[in-house]
């Protein structure tokens, strides 16, 4: 059983984990993902891991409350478990020198960006973030993104915090500013697509990670099956990361919908 | 009882058998039917088809054995279960006997005898097929010995002979590994299985349905294993969450590796990624190890009224029959050859068919068509015809120019086979992969890496429940050979 020994609130439908699993903090690396299981016929559910501690052997997991079974997830309090927590799964980000990288992170998706940031730093780059959420408090991370970011560019859709406008208004001023080697997007899909769309047209390398549906996360069903320049590629084995100028987003957010019918996002 | 009482042909008990009924009043006794549940009872609800062999049918079949003095089904069955044997030890009422026999030889009987293909193994070598009759029915009484022992009880608990304390680790619980694992245990191995889902079983749990396999009936044979000291950690990937390094420094001398089958295969036509268009793995994998549709559930699937199923194997007609007690009105298989060529067991094509699933042989699907939400709402396919006879021995398929039909469709299954799981191949260096995906292995089942020994569908590509045991059983021998002369 896999113990959930803190817990905090980010905002109403989003929630923070720290959960022991020893073995999966030790062998996770940034870019990798969990599949976790709650409750007697509970669904497998693919969730990004923020963060680990190595020496108590916690992950760290930030959750999104989008349909039945991530409420039952934001629901458990410290002190209750996970019936399983299986992982980590996905291929670890390509992290090495580059120069100057560009993480852009959208509403959640800055949980699975911030190891990514992290090692981008660690491994030498000059890092600039892009935070943006609908408003001021579906940013999350933010000091932990300040300290291994050069610099953090916040955007709201809003206005309510930092710049008003979307993630892909603060990077474009980036981008029409200075040389950059590469942009990391992770967030809801749309986002994705026009972050790709923009660095195409800059000709700037991308990298996005994609948060399909999954049943198994091993391999073998297919359900989180994409395009990516023109070939079936698998999100849970030969991802979750890919070259965001080649991924079909049309598609993927057409196939994302699959379940819409059934109480899921 | 010992166990050359059980197996000496020469036995005083079975030679009075033999001598008890003339060839002739043998010969002609009529082959078993197996008694089942009524199709238009069975598609409303999941239990088993197959309702099992009464003790006086189980008898008189037994009673049909010639008991060959050189028989050909022993050469038949991969993991060589001594057939005339068990089978003589139920004519003479002695079911503890019968099932101690198929347990020197099998860890899961009451499996094989339900999912074995016996008529393409054990019973095609029968002797009765030379004088024109039908085989002995020895996948039933399999069946009936395993089932009897277990639910009588007439089994002693198996010894835990852990022991020798060498540990020894799995990847993977599926019948490869199962059937590995038994056997080292029974070695003196300290036997560790890691399973990826949540679920103990691979394929017997995920794939194959409730209604061909009972999960009691595997949860059963696990429990065995664990009496034998067989240890199981589930929601473990090898390669991810322990790395080979880990289970090295954790103290194991050997892994076994039978991870199974992975990625499905899809045909590469236009429409194929559409919503309502899914592998028979997501199928199969939401319906059976999620319960999707049962009560409690949280796992959705889609329940099509009028559902297409592409493919003639054992998984495609698992997924048609799903579909129809699913709730669908309309469960077609869509096949590019002809009903001979279909590779899924006579017996699923012909349960399937009782349950009112139409075959639509010589179409292959080319494009799928979607609504404005994105959903499949029909199918084009090719009309086909049969030509010279392929490198499988099968007459091979080609499309007749110009003929193609459409049909509505509200949910399409794509059951043309899979690939080897990729996780472990990618993650361990140094270990030789085929241009196919899978492991290399040498006769005995050890791959490049010389304490990685391979076996079932990560090796063979996409195989059945008794091959991927009988490559467990043989990998065991071979691995321990390999331990003892260190």
């Amino acid at each position: 059983m896999f113990r959930i020994v803190e817990k905090s609130r980010f905002s109403e439908k989003v929630v923070r984990l720290v959960v022991e699993a020893p073995r999966v903090a030790r062998s996770r690396r940034p870019g990798h993902f969990v599949i976790v299981r709650t409750g007697a016929g509970g669904e497998r559910i693919p969730l990004t891991i923020a963060d680990a501690d190595t020496e108590i052997g916690t992950v760290t997991l930030v959750v999104q409350e989008v349909g039945a079974s991530t409420r039952n997830i934001c629901a458990l309090e410290p002190g209750d478990c996970f019936d399983d927590l299986v992982g980590p799964l996905g291929r670890a980000t390509d992290i090495s020198l580059k120069g100057t990288v560009v993480c852009c992170g959208g509403g959640v998706g800055t949980a699975p960006l911030l190891p990514i940031i992290q090692a981008m730093k660690e491994a030498g780059n000059r890092v600039i973030s892009v935070l943006a959420a609908r408003t001021r408090e579906l940013i999350i991370l933010e000091d932990d993104v300040r300290r291994f970011s050069d610099e953090v560019i916040i955007m709201t859709d809003d206005g309510s915090y930092g710049t008003k406008g979307l993630v892909t208004q603060g990077l474009e001023n980036v981008l029409l500013r200075e040389h950059i080697d590469e942009v990391v997007a992770i967030g809801p899909a749309v986002m994705m697509k026009f972050v790709s769309l923009l660095t195409k047209k800059y000709d700037v390398p991308t990298i996005c990670s994609l948060n399909t549906i999954m049943v198994d996360g091993t391999g073998m069903c297919g359900a989180c099956r994409v395009t990516v320049d023109g070939r079936m590629r698998f999100v849970c084995v030969d991802g979750p990361e890919f070259d965001a100028h080649k991924v079909d987003f049309d598609e993927m957010i057409m196939r994302m919908k699959a379940y819409n019918n059934y109480g899921h996002d | 009882m010992t166990d050359s009482n059980l197996t000496d042909r020469n036995a005083p008990w079975r030679v009075e058998l033999r001598d008890a009924i003339t060839a002739k009043e043998r010969t002609a006794i009529p082959r078993v039917e197996m008694p089942m549940q009524e199709p238009g009872e069975r598609v409303h609800n999941n239990r088993e088809v197959n309702l099992g062999l009464t003790p006086l049918q189980a008898v008189t079949e037994a009673t049909r054995c010639l008991d060959c003095p050189e028989p050909g089904c022993i050469q038949g069955c991969p993991v060589s279960i001594n057939i005339p044997s068990f089978i003589k030890n139920i004519q003479r009422g002695d079911i503890a006997g019968a099932a101690h026999v198929l347990a020197m030889s099998s860890s899961l009987p009451a499996v094989c005898g339900r999912v074995c293909p016996q008529e393409r193994q054990c019973e095609s070598k029968c002797i009765y097929l030379k004088m024109r009759k039908p085989a002995v029915a020895i996948g039933y009484l399999e069946r009936y010995a395993a089932d009897t022992a277990r639910e009588q009880k007439l089994l002693p608990a198996p010894v835990n002979m852990a022991q020798r304390g060498t540990k020894i680790a799995v990847a993977g619980s599926g019948p490869a590994g199962l059937s590995f694992a038994g056997e080292m245990a029974r070695l003196g191995y300290d036997v560790t299985v890691f399973e990826a889902l949540h679920e103990i079983g691979g394929v017997l749990k995920y794939g194959i349905p409730e209604f061909r396999l009972p999960n009691r009936v595997v949860d059963a044979e696990l429990d065995r294993l664990r009496e034998a000291g067989v240890k199981f950690e589930k929601g473990t990937v090898i390669g991810k969450t322990l790395a080979y390094d880990d289970l090295l420094n954790a103290g194991f001398r050997g892994v076994f590796v039978a991870s199974g089958a992975g990625l499905p295969r899809f045909m590469g036509i236009p429409g194929e990624n559409l919503n309502g268009v899914l592998s028979s793995n997501e199928y199969l994998t939401r319906v059976n190890l999620m319960g999707a549709g049962q009560p409690g559930s949280m796992t959705p699937v889609d329940r099509g009224s009028r559902v297409v199923v592409v493919g003639g194997g054992n998984t495609a007609m698992d997924s048609v029959r799903t579909a129809r007690r699913m709730g669908a009105e309309e469960a077609i298989i869509v096949y590019r050859r002809g009903r001979d060529e279909m590779p899924a067991r006579v017996e699923e094509i012909e349960h399937a068919e009782q349950e009112g699933v139409k075959l639509l042989t010589l179409h292959n699907p080319v494009e799928f068509i979607g609504d404005d939400s994105g959903h499949v709402c029909a199918v084009r396919l090719q009309r086909m015809e049969l030509g010279e006879p392929d490198a499988s021995g099968r007459r091979s398929p080609r499309p007749v120019e110009g003929d193609i039909v459409e049909m509505p469709v509200d949910e399409v299954i794509v059951s043309v086979g899979v690939s080897p799981n990729p996780l472990i191949p990618s993650a361990i260096d140094g270990l030789d992969v085929t241009n196919r995906g899978t492991i290399s292995v040498d006769l005995g089942l050890r791959s490049s890496i010389s304490t990685i020994y391979a076996g079932g569908d990560i090796v063979r590509g996409g195989a059945t429940v008794i091959l991927a045991m009988g490559d467990g059983k043989r990998a065991a021998a071979s691995m321990h050979a390999a331990l003892k002369e260190n």
